[in-house]
């Protein structure tokens, strides 16, 4: 059961980045996209970051867990497929091995929502996908 | 003013930065890591035993440290091959991180030190997703646990460099199907080498020794599908982030003024160490 770990290093790099940010007074949500090949169990996350947040500028924040199904691409055939659970790593068509994992694995913040009072955020180098 | 922020890290890129550190160090001063990983119970103890008699006998300079929730049993098994030996107790902690490991490396393993085992806490989960900086990933599993582990487990097997099967002694009693296993293997971690031993009758010792060595020689390793990624959310594996990894782990730790715009994946930056 690592999602406490995977929970806190989530806060910590949110924490980080809002840091850099003049003014973040609270962060609403998280956005998370985790592969169904990344070892991690989305409830037991939510659960684990629900309670790490407590007493941070995260407390009260939504994790949002966007499941990204494991896709693998033949090298030599480049016939691409969805490998499921248990994965299927070798080509269904050729049977080959030379074989690329091209989604699935992913553990990431994707964006996260926040408060903060500084209207000229805009200008400054932060990238903002949207407003809210 | 409620604004959504575009952060794009991976989450567990300061443990992979960190790793890559420890393997790129390690490296230098010719120490190649070994990290074995299987369920508890499934023998590491008693196969890393005998590749550290062999490793004596053939006078490599090897090293082990073994990781436990509780008990120094493990440590106190593996210095009987006369080695040096660590016992790391994680407190409950399910797996070790690359930051731990170099905790406790520091000032403990000697200089000369040709292979260093690390036996990682029993548990086929959590140890799976942390890169410690080894060379060589093993992942065990004996012949009691069923054909259909790696399918179970399949990020551990999935990742793994070479994969051993222990207490094959007693494969015929538990009607050990070794063809489903292998199948199954196949199917995760296509390519990859699966060794038969038993510590018991000493069947397949050495053969974990002779691919550490060679890995260490710099001998091509198998690579696993799992880890040969075409987007690049998370480094393990990933030799190709290893110049930015190097510069991140800096930088990032101390939370220098750039954990925004990160559209490589492979340079996100993670700060602090994750702990539970």
């Amino acid at each position: 059961m690592h999602e406490m770990s995977v929970a806190l290093a989530v806060i910590d790099q949110v924490e980080t980045a809002a840091a850099q940010t003049p003014d973040v007074t609270a962060v609403r949500s998280v956005r998370l996209r985790v592969g169904e090949l990344a070892g991690v169990v989305p409830d037991s996350l939510a659960f684990c970051f629900e309670l790490a947040c407590a007493g941070t500028l995260l407390e009260g924040a939504e994790l949002v867990t966007e499941p990204v199904p494991g896709r693998a691409r033949c090298t030599p055939c480049a016939h691409e497929w969805a490998v499921g659970m248990p994965p299927s790593l070798t080509c269904p068509e050729c049977q080959g091995a030379d074989v690329e994992l091209i989604s699935g694995r992913e553990l990431r913040i994707a964006d996260v929502r926040w408060e903060d009072g500084d209207p000229t955020l805009a200008a400054t180098p932060v990238p903002i996908a949207e407003e809210c | 003013m409620c604004r959504v922020v575009d952060l794009q890290q991976a989450v567990l890129a300061k443990n992979d930065a960190t790793a890559h550190l420890l393997r790129t160090h390690l490296h230098t001063r010719g120490t190649t890591v070994v990290n074995l990983l299987s369920s508890p119970g499934s023998g590491k103890t008693a196969l890393l035993e005998g590749e550290l008699l062999r490793a004596r006998e053939r006078s490599v300079a090897v090293a082990a440290l073994s990781a436990d929730l509780a008990t120094e049993n493990d440590a106190t098994r593996l210095a009987r091959s006369g080695v040096p030996v660590k016992q790391v107790l994680t407190d409950g902690l399910c797996h070790l991180e690359a930051a731990m490991l170099a905790g406790h490396l520091d000032g403990w393993l000697p200089d000369d030190t040709r292979l260093l085992f690390v036996e990682n806490v029993g548990n086929l989960v959590c140890p799976a997703s942390y890169d410690l900086g080894e060379t060589l990933r093993v992942v065990l599993a004996s012949v009691t646990e069923g054909e259909d582990k790696p399918l179970k487990y399949p990020t551990a097997f999935g990742l793994a460099h070479l994969v051993m099967v222990t207490k094959t002694d007693i494969a015929e009693a538990v009607e050990f199907d070794e063809r489903a296993f292998r199948a199954n293997v196949e199917r995760v971690n296509p390519g990859v080498e699966v060794v038969l031993t038993s510590a018991r009758r000493g069947r397949g010792t050495g053969a974990l020794l002779d691919r550490a060595l060679a890995a260490a020689e710099g001998a091509p390793l198998h690579t696993p599908v799992m880890a040969r990624r075409a987007d690049a959310g998370h480094t393990h594996a990933h030799s190709g982030a290893a110049e930015s990894g190097h510069t991140h782990a800096h930088t990032g730790a101390e939370g220098a003024g750039h954990a925004h715009v990160h559209t490589d994946a492979a340079d996100a930056v993670a700060p602090a160490a994750p702990r539970s």
